[in-house]
């Protein structure tokens, strides 16, 4: 039985891992900021969740299960919330206009910005 | 078993450390969030796989304070864009202002 | 052993290669960006450490107030910072600069590297004499009765931190509302994060709190926490900023360093020293401190992050133009 629980540990946290990498290649290798993110969140909830579920056979209490899992629920609400801030902050403003004519692109959050090539 | 755990989390935090490139490459600072929203995901994992491996049961618990807060650096992110946007002299050509937008590729 | 020698040298690799990215690059914005994920680097390097109580102030303050501040600090600079950066200083300056600060970074490698080995500590003491105290935590030992008078001067240096904040209002700005946290945007994911996280964040908070004294964590780690999710509140718009002139949130900002003094005032008559506290009610008494410490920092970290007050037209202006 031990061993069994063993072997799901490492099958689940390399799973978790191989998200992670995943993620991180994205993040370098995705054309623009809108795919990033959906990489970003891949490892969020998918990464953290199977290493979550992978630990859970090796945490003692119940208490310890409880820890995981909540630390493992605030993170996908957080890389919810996250995503669409992001996505929102970074989305070119001529959509806005497209679906709603008559908003004011004054007080949006994308003003161009110049200077970034340092 | 405690190998194993420590080495899934050297390779984590190593992977997500990786896209710190993002930080330097940018080419907008929402990228450069992305990149640390990476780094605190896989803090959080790195954390949970050293407080199960070693048995101290307060290293999960910054791994916990780390997700529980994960947000709050985009939050700041875009509260400073938006702020950015409508400061007074935003409508000038001086073109530095406008933190969130990332340069079209 | 040598693969955790290897993280540990990535991780400080890391946080250097950063630190010298955040001072070299020319857009305060992405440099604060920067410093958020520094804040997360440090937190691990202070786990590495087995500093854990460290590492949970780390990561409440640096991953989420510092964040909010240096970014709503770059945000109000951004207008200016072309014409900052035409304004260069001289080549004479800017070596002078180098040199100064390669001498102090010298100066601070020397005071490590002279440490005598092994290094002066007073830990073997804190540990015989930490029952007398009734903690399990020697930190919070340290703080509370050994360091007691630190711990009051660090909190009671909160409130004019606050003072000099508050004093950067316009005269017409007094007694109103701080302006610095208005809400953000409406029909964004900020206002169901700010209703659902914040149960979870109060309940951590207080677990810190009252954990702290056996455990890592305690009254600052707690009050980060709680005041993380009150500002959250504010810059979703759920609810405003209290006005400065309240009375109930002035009494709440000293409340703490009160009761802390008042507790050290009678431990002159009870046990012969101020901040002494009687051997039999030493837990009962350093808890009501934390109780009143967590309450006052977290009262004055939110305020301090909402700003100096503005008129209560600017207030309304603003708000209204964001939702």
């Amino acid at each position: 039985m031990s061993l069994a629980l063993d072997l799901f540990t490492i099958v689940a946290v390399t799973l978790g891992a191989i998200f992670f990498l995943a993620g991180t290649v994205g993040l370098l290798r995705f054309p623009d900021t809108l795919t990033r993110l959906h990489a970003l969140t891949k490892a969020d909830n998918l990464g953290l969740g199977l290493v979550v579920l992978g630990l859970l056979p090796q945490a003692t209490a119940p208490f310890g299960w409880i820890g995981l899992i909540a630390v493992w629920l605030l993170a996908l609400l957080s890389g919810a919330t996250v995503g669409q801030l992001l996505a929102e902050a970074v989305r070119p403003p001529e959509w806005d206009q497209a679906r709603t004519p008559d908003a004011s692109p004054v007080g949006h959050p994308n003003a161009p910005e110049a200077s970034s090539h340092d | 078993m405690t190998a194993f755990l420590l080495g899934a989390a050297a390779f984590i935090l190593g992977t997500v450390a990786l896209g710190l490139v993002r930080i330097l490459r940018g080419p907008g600072n929402a990228d450069r969030m992305l990149a640390a929203q990476l780094l605190g995901t896989g803090g959080v994992a790195a954390l949970l796989l050293l407080g199960v491996a070693t048995g101290v049961g307060s290293v999960s618990e910054v791994g916990l304070l780390l997700a529980l807060l994960a947000a709050f650096g985009s939050v700041a992110f875009v509260t400073g864009a938006g702020r950015a946007s409508e400061a007074p002299a935003a409508d000038s050509a001086a073109g530095t202002q406008g933190a969130a937008r990332s340069e079209p590729e | 052993m040598t693969s955790a020698l290897v993280v540990d040298a990535a991780l400080v690799l890391l946080v250097l290669g950063l630190a010298l990215w955040i001072t070299a690059a020319r857009a305060a914005y992405g440099a604060a960006v920067g410093f958020v994920a520094y804040g997360l680097l440090l937190t691990l390097i202070w786990v590495r450490l087995a500093a854990v109580d460290v590492a949970m102030t780390e990561a409440a303050l640096g991953s989420g107030l510092t964040g909010l501040l240096l970014l709503g600090a770059a945000a109000r600079l951004a207008p200016y910072e072309a014409a900052e950066h035409q304004r260069r200083p001289g080549l004479g300056l800017r070596v002078l600069v180098g040199v100064l600060c390669a001498a102090i970074a010298a100066g601070l490698a020397a005071v490590v590297l002279l440490l005598p080995d092994p290094a002066p500590s007073q830990a073997l003491a804190v540990a015989a004499h930490l029952p007398a105290t009734g903690l399990g935590n020697p930190v919070t030992g340290v703080l509370m009765a050994y360091r007691a008078v630190d711990t009051l001067l660090e909190s009671v240096v909160l409130v004019p931190a606050l003072i000099g904040v508050w004093s950067l209002s316009t005269e017409m700005g007094w007694g109103g509302r701080p302006g610095f946290l208005t809400p953000w945007r409406s029909g964004s994911a900020l206002p169901l994060l700010a209703r659902v996280l914040p149960p979870f964040g109060i309940l951590v908070g207080i677990h810190l709190v009252w954990a702290g004294a056996d455990d890592p964590g305690g009254k600052f780690q707690g009050a980060a926490v709680l005041a993380a999710m009150w500002i959250l509140v504010m810059v979703a718009g759920l609810r405003e900023p209290p006005r400065v002139s309240d009375r109930l949130m002035r009494f709440l900002l000293v409340v703490g360093p009160l009761c802390f003094i008042g507790i050290g005032a009678a431990g002159i008559r009870l046990a012969g020293a101020f901040l002494a506290y009687p051997e039999a009610y030493a837990k009962p008494l350093i808890i009501a401190i934390e109780v009143g410490l967590t309450i006052s920092v977290t009262a004055v970290l939110g305020l301090l992050l909402a700003g100096p007050p503005v008129p209560e037209p600017q207030y309304q202006r603003q708000s209204r133009r964001r939702s």
